[in-house]
């Protein structure tokens, strides 16, 4: 009955009806809010990306034979080796006949065996609890607590999440609420990772914007969070505050008088502190240091410790692991009104649980080798190189990009992305905005189209007016990037010699 | 970004309004102690407060006690509690499929690919599934839609499902678990905002995550009954009437069809899809069909087929107008891999302009976990004859073929043997839905507990029985009508047990209130 359809012929769209009819579901009648959502990380321009790779595929010829994707902070798609031990323990907990091997470590059989006890049937293919496995979680607040110098941690606080992005926009949807002046306002960095904006934009929360000082090492300056708060008062209910630290893209790892600052900020102006430190294992610079908001919280004592009410996430997808295909993350919740809990325990219900895989990770994440196990070298060496190399990375960059004259690069000091200020002649500005593009998009547009390097421009993730940027991963290896680097000077070069 | 503002209007008004409190945001005061809570409950959105609490975290907690109580070795009239309450096949005792045990392994550690521990195909297969991903690793993000090579092969198994009616990939989204591709969507569908507030018409009973989902976007469920006399049966003049109800309430958008039924277990015919169909068409509704139990099909009259394939059949106009999203998984049917969160929606007939605007909304969520797409790749394409594996992989799942006849078969014996009790036949899906008839007695002794009856039955059958059971009430059935649901895809040993263990308890309650 099909025959005469050629399926690989025919397009979307063809497959899709009728062209030209109005559609019963169409973008005058969809929810006005989705309409309003980007993500500039997966937007227009890795769309192009993809398509010219396929060329590529098809012998279409181009100055250059593969496209460097250099625009989302996924290490192993740049060639980073995942960590032996978190492999062995997730194959083992896959195929547990494996378990009878005795190519695998003793130390990996014990755990993978401990997961297997705690999932239903003995199999990760079975549902967990919503909240996330309870052996598992009690093994997060073990961490955090090692991690921030014994302050407790109540396993109950944490939610295991389908990556930590599930937790923040699950919080979010929790938080906002209102009409009119009393919509909630939640603050978030310029420039910020576009998830903040996207999930603001679709909950139709009203987002109040702080600058980081790009002068300063994209530092977080609290008179600057009070101008945007007094500012916000005006027609909203600010409510929330979110904080990226170690930050994206910007790199910044705030220091500790900065994040007590916020602390105090966050108590004074009564706002729910979102600090988001999937990142916390990524500081490279000499001088910095993470410091988690709990800790530091916890460390100014009763006024503040019983006050404020925040949440903190972590990921596996980033940090020494770079396991983002896993979404693996959590988020610990701090001094919330029970009755809040209970609601948020609710909503997380709703999706079910998230990946076991992932929280096996999380698992293997918060209880790695210790010294008196077989696999603790193999395991300290890999995780120290990968750290190693994105430190040098991280160096090299900042480096490079700053003997390009019209490239201002501030020290990359943690996270996995460069964030440079490009400075673009006006004719190119010009010839932008005739084509209905950001400035900083034409500039990326042209460096694929040219180099084959995928970046995402600044104005995807907030930046001052007439300002522009791009953001770029150090993920590539070095060689490779060192090539990247190259090539990015050359072309600045060239486009400002041909705008100029 | 410029703030919203709202049209004041609709009777929720008092419900999102935030405390007066709030209001005073004077930037100098200083916050006495015992100062209430920054995330106090009048400041949480009012569509999250609005979902229901579930009766089964009350009764897991229970169930997490009694555990606890077992391995310490107390004394109770069972030695360990059968687990029911859940589509959970793994949870329930049944055995992973070994072929997708061996390639997920494989895929996760690759130098088993290069050893002889797993057999060629599973070698090949590792091999391929993980050539489609960025640096040849499992941890490597993915296309938003899904890896290329598998959201392909989807489109292939659908097309081939479906008697050859073309599928295109662009039109597939893989996303962790199906409920997360039902919320996307709903969300395209639903303004919480607006006034009148919308609808969605779910039938009753239905699974209580969608209506969570729903509720939490800010839409108003409507309710059309399912006609349990007759197997649960979707009738038509029932969504006449739920249409009817929604006038001067809420403005419906879609209708959500669950077929095969959870928790029924009906499976629909052509002609009640057919009318299902025009219904949408002509009442200008958007189709979600959420089909995650097509591979559990076991009434000998019963045969599944996809809405969009019946949709096709009926050809132009509807084939053309008829606007349909249809939702998959790999939780269900014989691999039964829950945890690894793989799930898919098909669009059919979306306007182009929307679907640029659900690409963006799915790419804020990155993409599925690349071992639940795995599993649905192993879905789309198990092994074939020929295969080395072939062999045991369909031993495994006719096995698990002729456990899941045999139980639903028992279960109807058995169930429909007891006083009180009433099961329509288990046509398809994963669960039994059956009717209690309770005694006077037990209702009102459930009142003055402050319990919902079913709610009392089914912590009662946990307590004294050790069977962990769904109430009825979670689905809101018909007022007045109380059930339970349990999963029946369960080892014939354990499924034996369940129902000795239901009967005598059955037995006795009766004669407790009588």
């Amino acid at each position: 009955k099909w025959s005469c359809f050629d399926v690989t012929r025919m397009s979307q769209h063809a497959a899709n009806g009728l062209p030209g009819r109005v559609k019963l579901l169409n973008v005058d009648n969809m929810n006005p809010n989705v309409k309003r959502v980007e993500y500039a990380v997966r937007g227009a321009i890795v769309q192009r990306a993809v398509q010219i790779e396929k060329e590529l595929k098809e012998g279409v010829k181009k100055p250059f034979d593969e496209v460097i994707k250099a625009n989302i902070g996924d290490a192993h798609a740049m060639g980073q080796k995942p960590i032996t031990f978190l492999r062995q323990v997730l194959a083992l907990c896959a195929y547990p006949e494996l378990l009878e091997d005795d190519k695998f470590p003793a130390d990996a059989k014990q755990r993978a065996r401990r997961i297997l006890e705690a999932c239903g049937g003995h199999s990760i293919g079975a549902y967990s609890s919503s909240q996330g496995i309870d052996c598992i979680r009690q093994d997060v607040a073990r961490y955090i607590e090692k991690r921030d110098g014994g302050i407790p941690s109540n396993p109950d606080n944490i939610y295991l999440a389908t990556g930590a992005s599930d937790a923040i926009v699950t919080m979010l949807k929790m938080l906002v609420c209102g009409e009119g002046r009393d919509r909630t306002g939640v603050m978030i960095s310029i420039p910020q990772y576009p998830l903040y904006s996207a999930a603001l934009a679709d909950l139709a929360a009203v987002q109040i914007s702080y600058y980081l000082d790009e002068d300063k090492c994209w530092s977080l300056d609290v008179a600057e969070l009070k101008r945007a708060v007094d500012a916000a008062r005006q027609h909203c209910n600010p409510r929330v505050l979110c904080i990226i630290n170690p930050g994206n893209p910007t790199g910044q790892v705030q220091s500790r008088q900065c994040i007590e600052d916020v602390i105090r900020f966050a108590k004074d102006e009564r706002l729910f502190l979102m600090a988001d430190e999937v990142y916390q294992d990524n500081v490279y610079a000499e001088g910095c240091k993470f410091h988690s908001f709990k800790r530091v919280l916890f460390e100014m004592g009763p006024e503040y410790s019983t006050a404020v009410e925040m949440a903190s996430f972590h990921s596996t997808s980033k940090c020494y692991m770079g396991e983002c295909g896993f979404r693996g993350g959590y988020m610990e919740v701090i001094n919330m009104d029970p009755e809040v809990k209970a609601q948020l325990t609710k909503l997380v219900s709703v999706r079910l649980c998230p990946p076991v895989p992932g929280q096996a990770l999380l698992d293997l994440v918060v209880n790695p080798p210790q010294p008196d196990e077989p696999s603790y070298h193999q395991f300290t060496k890999e995780r120290a190189t990968v750290l190693a190399t994105l430190a040098e990375k991280a160096r090299l960059t900042e480096q490079i990009f700053n003997t390009v004259p019209g490239i201002t690069c501030n020290p990359v000091q943690g996270a996995m992305y460069t964030f440079p200020r490009i400075a673009l002649p006006q004719k190119a500005i010009d010839k932008a905005t005739e084509e209905g593009l950001s400035p900083d998009m034409l500039y990326c547009m042209r460096l694929l189209e040219e180099e084959g390097i995928c970046l995402v421009p600044g104005s995807g993730f907030g930046q001052r007016e007439g300002t522009f940027h791009f953001r770029m991963t150090i993920l590539p290896p070095t060689e490779k990037l060192k090539i990247v680097l190259q090539k990015i000077r050359e072309f600045h070069v060239r486009f400002t010699q041909e705008f100029s | 970004m410029s703030p919203r503002v709202e049209s004041s209007g609709g009777n929720e008004k008092q419900n999102r309004k935030c405390s007066a409190s709030t209001k005073s945001h004077s930037s100098t005061r200083q916050s006495p102690v015992g100062e209430k809570k920054m995330s106090a409950m009048q400041e949480i959105s009012p569509h999250v407060r609005n979902m229901k609490q579930l009766q089964y975290a009350v009764l897991a907690k229970r169930a997490s006690r009694i555990k606890e109580e077992l391995r310490q070795g107390v004394r109770k009239p069972f030695k360990e509690l059968i687990e029911v309450c859940w589509g959970d096949p793994h949870r329930g005792g049944v055995k992973p499929l070994t072929f997708v045990q061996q390639v997920l392994a494989g895929c996760v550690y690759p130098q088993l690919v290069d050893s002889d521990k797993l057999p060629v195909d599973v070698r090949q297969r590792a091999e391929l599934l993980l050539k489609g991903c960025a640096g040849g690793s499992v941890g490597s993000y993915t296309a938003t839609r899904g890896i290329p090579e598998i959201v392909h092969r989807i489109s292939e198994f659908i097309t081939s499902r479906d008697g050859g009616a073309p599928s295109h990939p662009e039109n597939i989204y893989i996303s962790p678990g199906s409920q997360w591709s039902l919320m996307n969507v709903l969300n395209v569908l639903v303004d919480g905002e607006a006034s009148p507030r919308t609808g969605v018409l779910t039938p009753r009973p239905c699974y209580l995550s969608s209506n969570l989902s729903m509720v939490g976007l800010g839409a108003v469920t409507v309710p059309y009954d399912l006609c349990e006399e007759r197997g649960w049966e979707l009738r038509v003049e029932e969504l006449h009437g739920a249409l009817e109800s929604a006038k001067g309430v809420c403005r419906p958008v879609a209708l959500y069809v669950i077929n095969p039924g959870n928790p029924t277990g009906h499976v629909q015919s052509r002609e009640s899809m057919q009318e299902v169909i025009r219904f949408v068409s002509e009442k200008r509704l958007f189709l979600l069909a959420d089909e995650v139990y097509q591979d559990c099909v076991y009434g000998e009259q019963s045969e599944f087929l996809s809405y969009k394939r019946v949709l096709m059949e009926m050809g132009p106009p509807l084939s053309d107008t008829v606007e349909l999203a249809s939702f998959h998984s790999a939780s269900k049917g014989f691999m039964g891999e829950c945890g690894l969160r793989g799930g898919y929606v098909e669009l059919v007939n979306l306007d182009p302009a929307v679907m640029k605007c659900i690409y963006k909304l799915f790419s804020t969520d990155s993409c599925a976990p690349v071992l639940g797409q795995f599993a649905l790749d192993l879905l789309a394409k198990p092994p074939q004859p020929g295969d080395p594996s072939y062999p045991l992989y369909r031993e495994e799942t006719q096995h698990i073929r002729s456990m899941l006849v045999r139980n639903v078969k028992r279960v109807f014996e058995v169930v429909n043997g007891l006083p009180g009790l009433c099961c329509q036949p288990v046509e398809g899906g994963a669960f039994a839905f059956p009717r209690l008839h309770l005694p006077p007695e037990a209702i009102q002794r459930a009142e003055e507990m402050g319990m919902q009856p079913d709610v009392f039955y089914c912590t009662r059958l946990l307590e004294e029985a050790g069977v962990f059971v769904s109430p009825g009430c979670e689905y809101e059935p018909k007022k007045g009508t109380y059930h339970f649901r349990f999963c029946i895809m369960v080892p014939e040993e354990v499924m034996e047990e369940l129902l000795r263990r239901l009967s005598s308890f059955h037995t006795q309650f009766m004669k407790d209130f009588s």
